[in-house]
């Protein structure tokens, strides 16, 4: 069965050690979360505040922390003990990650291209320099980007937007089959953030790679994702299509969430609580008496 | 309160690099009014220029600040440019840095941090009396006494804004800039504070000034809003106005690129388009 899914999660758990040199006690960050990515090409959205070890999962499944408990299997092999245990290239190039700061992705002192060059060289996907050049701008093209554009720029010369495309573009290098992303578009401005969200369904429906979508953002996951787990204190408290568990929320803690996003169109009804304990402010019938903006 | 006159401002000595450019419009008292703009639009930079602080580097190249106060103890009028208001911080005038999760001195404990910031006039009685009377304002902000004797690394991200905006409005300023304060934290935290916010600014009908690039947040709380786009104000009005008819293209946009819950979804728009 574990063949037909791209990853497997099955009662992982991390515990972390909290205070005291001697003694102090255990805490986890993860407990007991389960789940499946199938083998069709999704993008699945974890969801949780800080804290709720929503990171830990995802570094758990790039192989950056080792459960404490719990195995993980892509693609029926597992990527924890001693037994069949894919290697450490081989699931580079299956398994890429997009950070939250592109700004410290990449080095400040090699030009992106150089960059991406050695990415492609040191996964072993190019042989030669000129492959490896090819596998670039193949990657940046499917970001509506190319080699030519970014040739000879450091960092610093392109938007937090446009590097994270960047990001994306290196990421997609190998052709991986999988994409964790832990906060990618929370450091972009909010007129840029839906082009790359956008992006990274066109990728999922073209290029088949699956993506595990980290977020405190249950709005872009709503709009992204196939399907979302909500993370608190380290348990999933509730997953599925977003449509149902989002539209139709039965945990009190995704209620809580929701109704904490400030969303355009829906005032919070504390505020009219607080407007009628002080009805001197009288804001919202405001006429003319201010002075408007007076803009130039 | 305060009226921006034409004003542009920028960084550096021998060269200039223009941040905001010929920006007007008039801070008035008893309102909660937003500067909404992304990266670069120089909100932080105006806001920086309005509180007078030109210790960074900053200019005003032309153009002019102005603020209007009523000295507490005398009744008198003060009239001056921002670059003259040194002696209103902490009095008339609070200012909540962005970063602020990083602005609490690490190596002072809270207690020492709020006393040290207090006009002359906050600090009567004895050291125990003004203790009591901080820990009394800090629990209305859900904090605890012991939070005075904790260094900032001990109290989590929400606490430490709390602190700081509590610092803020102990003193009961006339205006309060804030900018970007709840940005790091968490949606849950965030809507507290905001809450909190909104409800000193009616209590103490003083002004706050509030920079968020997060749209949601100016829909929400406050009562007018100035667009910035590049140095420049593309849009400015009543709140509820902008956002039930945004004039400016750049506006339109940003309304438009928000995602919303139960909105549409890209899963919709790919299974519709190809």
């Amino acid at each position: 069965m574990s063949d037909a899914s791209i990853l497997e999660v099955r009662n992982v758990s991390r515990s972390y050690r909290k205070g005291g040199f001697f003694g102090g006690t255990h805490f986890k960050a993860v407990d007991d979360v389960s789940f499946t990515l199938p083998a069709k090409p999704q993008v699945f959205s974890i969801v949780g505040e800080s804290g709720s070890g929503k990171t830990t999962l995802a570094r758990m499944v790039l192989r950056l922390v080792e459960p404490s408990e719990g195995d993980i299997r892509l693609l029926g092999r597992p990527l924890i003990g001693k037994e069949g245990r894919i290697d450490s290239l081989e699931f580079r190039r299956l398994v890429q990650p997009i950070f939250q700061n592109p700004f410290e992705a990449f080095s400040a002192y090699l030009p992106i291209e150089d960059y991406l060059r050695r990415t492609a060289l040191n996964l072993k996907v190019a042989k030669s320099v000129e492959e490896a050049d090819r596998l670039a701008d193949r990657a940046l093209r499917s970001v509506n980007l190319s080699l030519e554009r970014i040739r000879g720029k450091y960092i610093r010369q392109f938007s937090g937007g446009e590097l994270q495309r960047i990001s994306v573009a290196r990421a997609l290098i190998p052709q991986p089959k999988l994409i964790v992303a832990d906060e990618p578009v929370s450091m972009v401005d909010a007129s840029l953030r839906m082009s790359i969200v956008n992006l990274f369904r066109t990728i999922v429906e073209e290029q088949g790679v699956s993506f595990i979508y980290i977020t405190h953002d249950l709005s872009t996951a709503y709009y992204l994702s196939d399907q979302v787990a909500i993370m608190n204190h380290g348990r999933v408290v509730e997953s599925g299509v977003p449509t149902d568990i989002l539209d139709n929320p039965s945990e009190a803690y995704t209620r809580e969430l929701m109704a904490a996003i400030p969303t355009v169109g829906e005032r919070w009804s504390e505020l009219d609580a607080i407007d009628s304990a002080y009805p001197t402010h009288s804001s919202r019938q405001k006429t003319g008496s201010n002075q408007p903006p007076a803009n130039a | 309160m305060i009226s921006i006159d034409n004003v542009t401002v920028g960084y550096g000595a021998a060269g200039f690099i223009t941040a905001v450019d010929g920006v007007s419009f008039t801070i008035g008292s008893n309102e909660i009014i937003g500067i909404a703009g992304e990266s670069g639009s120089g909100k932080s930079t105006l806001m920086r220029a309005v509180y007078g602080d030109f210790s960074t580097g900053l200019r005003i190249k032309s153009g002019t600040v102005t603020g209007r106060f009523t000295d507490a103890a005398t009744g008198k009028t003060i009239e001056k440019p921002s670059s003259l208001f040194r002696d209103l911080w902490w009095d008339q005038i609070s200012y909540i840095p962005q970063g602020s999760m990083s602005v609490l001195n690490p190596l002072m404990k809270i207690e020492k941090q709020v006393v040290d910031g207090l006009p002359r006039r906050e600090r009567g009685g004895g050291r125990r009396e003004l203790r009591a009377r901080i820990a009394k304002f800090l629990a209305g902000f859900g904090l605890e006494e012991n939070v005075l004797d904790a260094y900032p690394h001990q109290l989590s991200g929400g606490m430490r804004q709390r602190v700081l905006v509590a610092i803020a409005a102990f003193v009961n300023p006339r205006l309060i800039l804030a900018d970007e304060p709840t940005t790091a934290l968490d949606v849950v935290v965030q809507k507290k504070i905001l809450l909190m916010m909104v409800e000193i600014q009616r209590r103490l009908q003083n002004t706050l000034v509030l920079v968020s690039h997060d749209l949601g947040v100016h829909y929400q709380i406050t009562d007018r809003l100035v667009i910035m786009y590049k140095g420049q104000i593309v849009e400015a009005g009543r709140t509820a106005d902008i956002f039930a008819n945004p004039q400016h293209d750049y506006t339109r946009n940003l309304i438009a690129s928000l995602p919303r819950l139960h909105g549409q979804r890209a899963v919709d728009r790919v299974g519709a388009g190809a």
